[in-house]
């Protein structure tokens, strides 16, 4: 541990036309530390960490890099001062190999590209972090985790000494998680500086060493991670004590109104998605799906929809076959769908919300449409779901992220469905946005609809659903009551563990 | 005898595929950027009567090639920059270069129409490669542009699977966003890439009136710049390809003239539509194909790019 | 210094669309694109205003003028709502050029077969037949694009060839006029073939259909429910799949209707103007069609004003041909003031903004 900080910044205040994202905020990271950023969505956490990666500038504030006052004026400075990122959202060329991803944009290459260097390098990674990883392969074939790791490679191999991660457990499984953790620590005890952004508490609590938490823009607070609690946390995090128990009324579920028999679909490569799946959902009850993103959920929710077709098995909705029926006829025999590209394909971007809200149920009122009743239908939803948006005839792209998703759920739920099949519903929300959809899950629930709930976040699923069923590599893999079986063994289905005995259901 | 007409044609097929693969190769390093630019056409033509132009005024085809390559670059810069600066809609912006380009060149090759070119282009021998029996006279009894544009083939195959470079030109195409990241420029190898299809679009363009009419006409080109961006896609982005598929096309471009040879008459408009015909249906095919395979376009083209926008 | 007068500027997002703007624009851009083709006419020693002056006098100083200009203004029209019909569903028409050919082929067809024919059937039959025949021209293009996604925009431009082609081999070759004295042209059609005209002006009964076409696009597109399922999968197939819309079928659909606007195109020209199937029937109105649409933001009411400025360019084109301006010269214009407008577009979402030198990111 040295004496002078590997990261300061100090009172860094940045400011966009509407909002100030960033307001006299001071971080201080040392060598050898992993240094967990709490917040919600919109707290500041991105647009801090681009200051630091030298995407922004500082509106106010300075930043110390082992000391030294430095002003970065583009990626490239950041890179120089020895600040890697590894982005939610990776930055690789799919189409490119592993090493030449790396060596993208490296400046003393030279003219052509050597491999060889690369591959002594990278397996150098292997030996000193446990960072394996085969140069030759394509991005594209490679797993998530995967992948992440060649984003790291590219980091080290840029000489990073100050490591930032954001969110970077969104798409690794409970095992994956703890891998990352431990080669995390690995090169923090190398006297590197690692930052991970994240949202996820109990992540954060058991993997770092300091934590420091934004609200709004602000710092909200700052710890030894030994000395914190849950309670405060949270806190911090959202200025107020949340209860984040929901109260689920026991339900007695009704008949069957969604069973897929031995469903086996293909994904858009044309390869084997979903494996012989068998679900069943009833009246009341709500199916949670786990697994990690990229196991075939979005095909199964898509085959349940009618968006995607039955290679083999059956499909029932309500006692009706529906293997055979699309979109349009899943529509009408009362399936519902939020989808997880929300802006995109469950909501047009470039419309207003009333031609949102009335994308499915045009179609019932005879050839023309009628633009009166349907603005009003509109404002109605809008006042009882309590949506917030400058102007109704404005493209919903201009809205928010937690008012998309309400403005979503309010058009499936208010037609009146038997089964609603919602994908990633909380991606992407704040506390108080996720409160509100859990409340309308529950709602649906005790209303006697169906809910396929899919989801990445096990504690959403545990506290939400009746049943739980485990999607890896597109087959299920079992289903458990959330009452009877840990984090733990779920986590294990979820890596290709098959569970050896079925928790009654 | 049926040897020598077989090794007329192709031969002939090598010339008549040269503007198409120019301006092809052109609009691959475009492409690959992640640039579209349908404005190829309108380019080609510029290029065409400026390098027409100047080689009757200085009397030197070689000025006039370069008077072409530069004009072309130029009317790729205004597409560069609504494009790229603006983030205007690529298809509309291309096509506004097309008409414009074809206006223009109508416009000031008005006086131009019929003029006879005293100097051009003409076939050029090479010591030992022009009598090889069979590819000699096919690939190596043309004039300098024809061996520029094999060399230009080599050259831009090697730049963009072998050198750092050309790394960076594929990865502003695919992920511009990654590329960013990396430190890569993504403006300014967009500018520089439209601009660089371009040249080869007035290259191609000069090579028609220059070398293979020699003459100016209005629209000249006849489509060919269309075809030129078809074979991009069936080249899959790779210059190689290109060429192959450059050479195909100026063959059955070709053939329809020699059909008479083999005794087969076919009315003249009918043997004008056939490469068209035959582009289309090579584009259904190649496209049908590549979306099962891997191989596919560039995955940012079309798309502007802007930073703010993550 | 040049530098740091150009980096001061940033592009800032607006919070909403500016309305002002989507007008502004693309009047501006004909001002602006006229001033830069200028800048090529001043070029070749002539001066481009009273080039422009000479324009407006031959468009709309005469009554004469304008009368040709509406006569311009009908096939304008047509192809403009054709191209603006596909635009909506993103799909890149640019093949109306080809589709209005084959549409005054089709007609041609029924009034070369039935010369008999009594004008209130034979008129009918010939806008049936020019409506199929260019529908199918649009059509075929849209197969591949529906089943295969195949570039629609290479695709209609490669048939537009095709199309001039086949109307050239038809009547330089099997129809043509053996009293035509060798010109490309087919015989005359009878007095029954040929749409009447108001006055002693060519405006004929095109205008109406270009009228009504203009109104039963706009009722369709803003009131029912098949002009918002156009409107969702141009915006977005993912969502048209999604809300149950058949958007194979409405390409296919889209494009037919379109390609047969434009074939309609071609029938009031053969019949009302040309009143014969000749070489060249069409100076570029496929093309300008594109540009029209685009300036007009695809909206059928703003098609019908821009038409008649492009009809009066078009006239006006036409009347200083005599003083040695090629055709082409047109065509520059047109491509000048589409520049101006695509490149303006980003003022409609985003307004420029001085923030001073030396600023990054």
């Amino acid at each position: 541990m040295s004496a002078i900080p590997m990261v300061e910044m100090v009172k860094v205040t940045k400011r966009f036309p509407g909002v100030v994202a960033n307001d006299n905020v001071s971080l201080t990271i040392d060598a050898g530390q992993i240094h967990g950023l709490l917040g919600e969505n919109g707290a500041g956490k991105s647009t801090l960490m681009s200051i630091l990666t030298g995407l922004y500038r500082p509106d106010e504030g300075d930043i110390y890099i082992k000391g030294k006052k430095v002003d970065m004026l583009s990626p490239k400075d950041a890179v120089t001062q020895g600040i890697g990122m590894v982005h939610q959202h990776f930055k690789l060329v799919k189409s490119f190999t592993v090493a030449e991803n790396v060596i993208l944009g490296m400046k003393d290459m030279g003219v052509l590209y050597d491999k060889t260097k690369i591959q002594a390098q990278v397996e150098r990674f292997c030996t000193q972090y446990g960072m394996c990883i085969d140069p030759a392969a394509k991005v594209w074939q490679l797993t998530v985790g995967e992948q992440q790791r060649v984003e790291i490679i590219k980091a080290l191999f840029r000489g990073a000494e100050i490591l930032i991660l954001d969110e970077p457990t969104a798409v690794l499984t409970p095992q994956e998680a703890k891998d990352l953790y431990k080669t995390l620590r690995l090169m923090a005890g190398q006297g590197k500086a690692i930052i991970v952004i994240s949202h996820k508490l109990s992540e954060v609590l058991e993997g770092t060493d300091m934590i420091s938490v934004l609200r709004g823009g602000k710092p909200a607070g700052s710890t030894k991670t030994e000395l914190a609690s849950e309670q405060e946390l949270t806190r911090w995090m959202v200025g107020r004590n949340v209860t984040t128990h929901m109260d689920r009324a026991a339900n007695e579920p009704g008949e069957v109104v969604l069973e897929l028999d031995k469903v086996s679909c293909l994904n858009n490569r044309g390869q084997l998605a979903v494996q012989q799946a068998s679900i069943r959902i009833r009246a009341g009850e709500i199916l949670g799906i786990a697994g990690v993103a990229g196991n075939g959920q979005t095909e199964l929710a898509e085959v349940v929809a009618g968006l995607r077709s039955i290679e083999s098995g059956t499909k029932h909705v309500g006692g009706v076959d529906h293997t055979f029926s699309g979109s349009r006829d899943m529509i009408r025999a009362g399936v519902s769908y939020v989808p997880e590209d929300r802006l995109g394909t469950g909501l047009v971007p470039g419309l207003n919300a009333v031609d949102n809200y009335i994308l499915k149920s045009y179609a019932q009122k005879g050839w023309l449409i009628n633009w009166q009743q349907a603005r009003e239908e509109t404002q109605d939803v809008i006042s009882s779901y309590d949506i917030k948006m400058a102007n109704l005839f404005n493209p919903v792209k201009m809205m928010s992220g937690g008012n998309l998703q309400k403005l979503l759920l309010a058009r499936e739920i208010n037609a009146d469905p038997r089964l609603l099949v919602v994908v990633y519903p909380m991606r992407g929300l704040d506390v108080g946005a996720m409160a509100a959809v859990r409340k309308l899950l529950l709602a649906e629930r005790e209303a006697g609809k169906a809910i396929l709930l899919i989801s990445e976040e096990l504690d959403e699923l545990f506290a939400l659903s009746d049943c739980i069923a485990v999607l890896h590599r597109g087959e299920i893999m079992g289903v458990v009551h959330p009452r009877t079986v840990t984090v733990e063994e779920v986590g294990m289905m979820m890596a290709g563990k098959r569970m050896l005995e079925q928790h009654a259901v | 005898m049926e040897q020598s007409i077989w090794i007329a044609i192709l031969a002939s097929g090598i010339i008549a595929g040269t503007p198409i693969l120019l301006a092809a190769l052109g609009e691959m390093l475009t492409e690959l950027s992640g640039v579209l630019n349908l404005g190829v056409e309108g380019m080609m033509l510029v290029g065409a009567v400026t390098g027409f132009m100047v080689a009757l005024d200085t009397g030197q085809p070689w000025w006039g090639l370069v008077a072409a390559i530069v004009a072309g670059g130029l009317m790729a810069l205004i597409h560069a920059f609504l494009t790229i600066t603006l983030r205007a809609n690529q298809v509309v912006s291309g096509l506004a270069l097309t008409i414009f380009g074809t206006g223009l060149s109508g416009y000031i090759g008005k006086s131009l129409i019929g003029l006879p070119l005293p100097v051009t282009f003409k076939p050029v021998f090479l010591p030992g490669l022009s009598n090889i029996p069979i590819l000699g006279p096919i690939l190596f009894q043309h004039d300098l542009l024809v061996y520029i544009s094999y060399c230009l083939v080599a050259l831009l195959w090697f730049f963009l699977f072998r050198m750092k470079k050309g790394l960076e030109l594929r990865s502003v195409g695919e992920n511009p966003s990654a590329a960013d990241l990396a430190g890569i420029n993504v403006f300014v190898m967009r500018y520089i890439f439209v601009i660089a299809g371009g040249m080869l679009a007035g290259m191609a363009g000069a090579y028609l009136s220059l070398a293979y009419a020699p003459s100016w006409l209005e629209n000249m080109t006849a489509g060919r710049g269309w075809i030129a961006v078809a074979l991009v896609i069936f080249a899959t982005w790779h210059p190689g390809k290109a060429f192959l598929g450059s050479f195909l096309f100026g063959t059955i471009d070709v053939l329809g003239f020699h059909m008479q040879n083999f005794g087969i008459l076919i009315p003249s408009f009918f043997l004008k539509m056939l490469p068209y015909i035959i582009t289309i249906a090579v584009l259904i095919l190649v496209t049908r194909e590549t979306k099962t395979r891997r191989v596919a376009a560039p995955e940012a083209l079309g798309i502007p790019y802007n930073r703010e926008e993550r | 210094m040049l530098y740091n007068l150009l980096s001061g500027w940033r592009l800032e997002k607006r919070g909403t669309v500016s309305q002002v703007m989507m007008v502004v624009v693309p009047l501006l851009s004909i001002v602006v694109g006229l001033a830069f083709a200028g800048i090529f006419i001043a070029l070749t020693d002539k001066n481009p205003i009273d080039v422009y002056l000479l324009m407006l006098e031959g468009a709309f100083g005469s009554a004469y003028g304008l009368s040709e200009t509406v006569v311009k203004a009908v096939p304008l029209i047509l192809c403009s709502l054709a191209v603006a019909l596909a635009f909506r569903m993103q799909l890149w028409n640019i093949g109306a050029e080809g589709q209005l050919y084959m549409g005054a082929f089709g007609a041609t067809w029924v009034a070369l077969s039935f010369p008999e024919w009594p004008a209130v059937l034979v008129l009918p039959a010939m806008a049936a037949a020019g409506f199929i025949a260019g529908g199918i021209w649009g059509l075929l293009p849209a197969i591949p694009r529906a089943y295969f996604k195949v570039n629609e925009t290479i695709t209609t431009l490669l048939m537009n060839y095709i199309g001039i082609l086949w109307v050239d081999y038809l009547v330089y070759g099997p129809w043509k006029d053996p009293k035509g004295l060798g010109f490309p042209i087919t015989a005359p059609f009878s007095e029954a073939a040929i749409l009447p005209a108001f006055g002693v002006t060519r405006i004929h009964l095109g205008l109406a259909f270009a009228l009504a076409a203009v109104l039963v696009l706009y009722i369709v597109l803003k009131y029912t429910r098949w002009g918002f399922e156009i409107r969702v999968s141009g915006e977005s197939a993912a969502a048209a799949n999604y809300a149950g819309m058949n958007y194979i079928k409405n390409i296919l659909l889209v494009m037919f209707i379109s390609g047969g606007l434009a074939g309609i195109a071609g029938m009031t020209e053969v019949s009302g103007i040309t009143q014969r199937l000749q070489h060249g029937i069409s100076p570029g109105y496929g093309y300008s069609a594109i540009i029209i649409a685009w300036l007009a933001r695809l909206h059928p009411v703003a098609i019908v004003l821009v038409s008649v400025v492009f009809g009066g360019l078009l006239v006006g084109g036409f009347s200083i041909q005599t003083s040695g301006f090629p055709a082409a010269t047109v065509a520059m214009l047109q491509g000048a003031i589409l520049f101006f407008v695509v490149g303006g577009e980003i003022f409609m979402q985003y307004r420029l903004k001085w923030v001073g030198k030396g600023r990054s990111a």
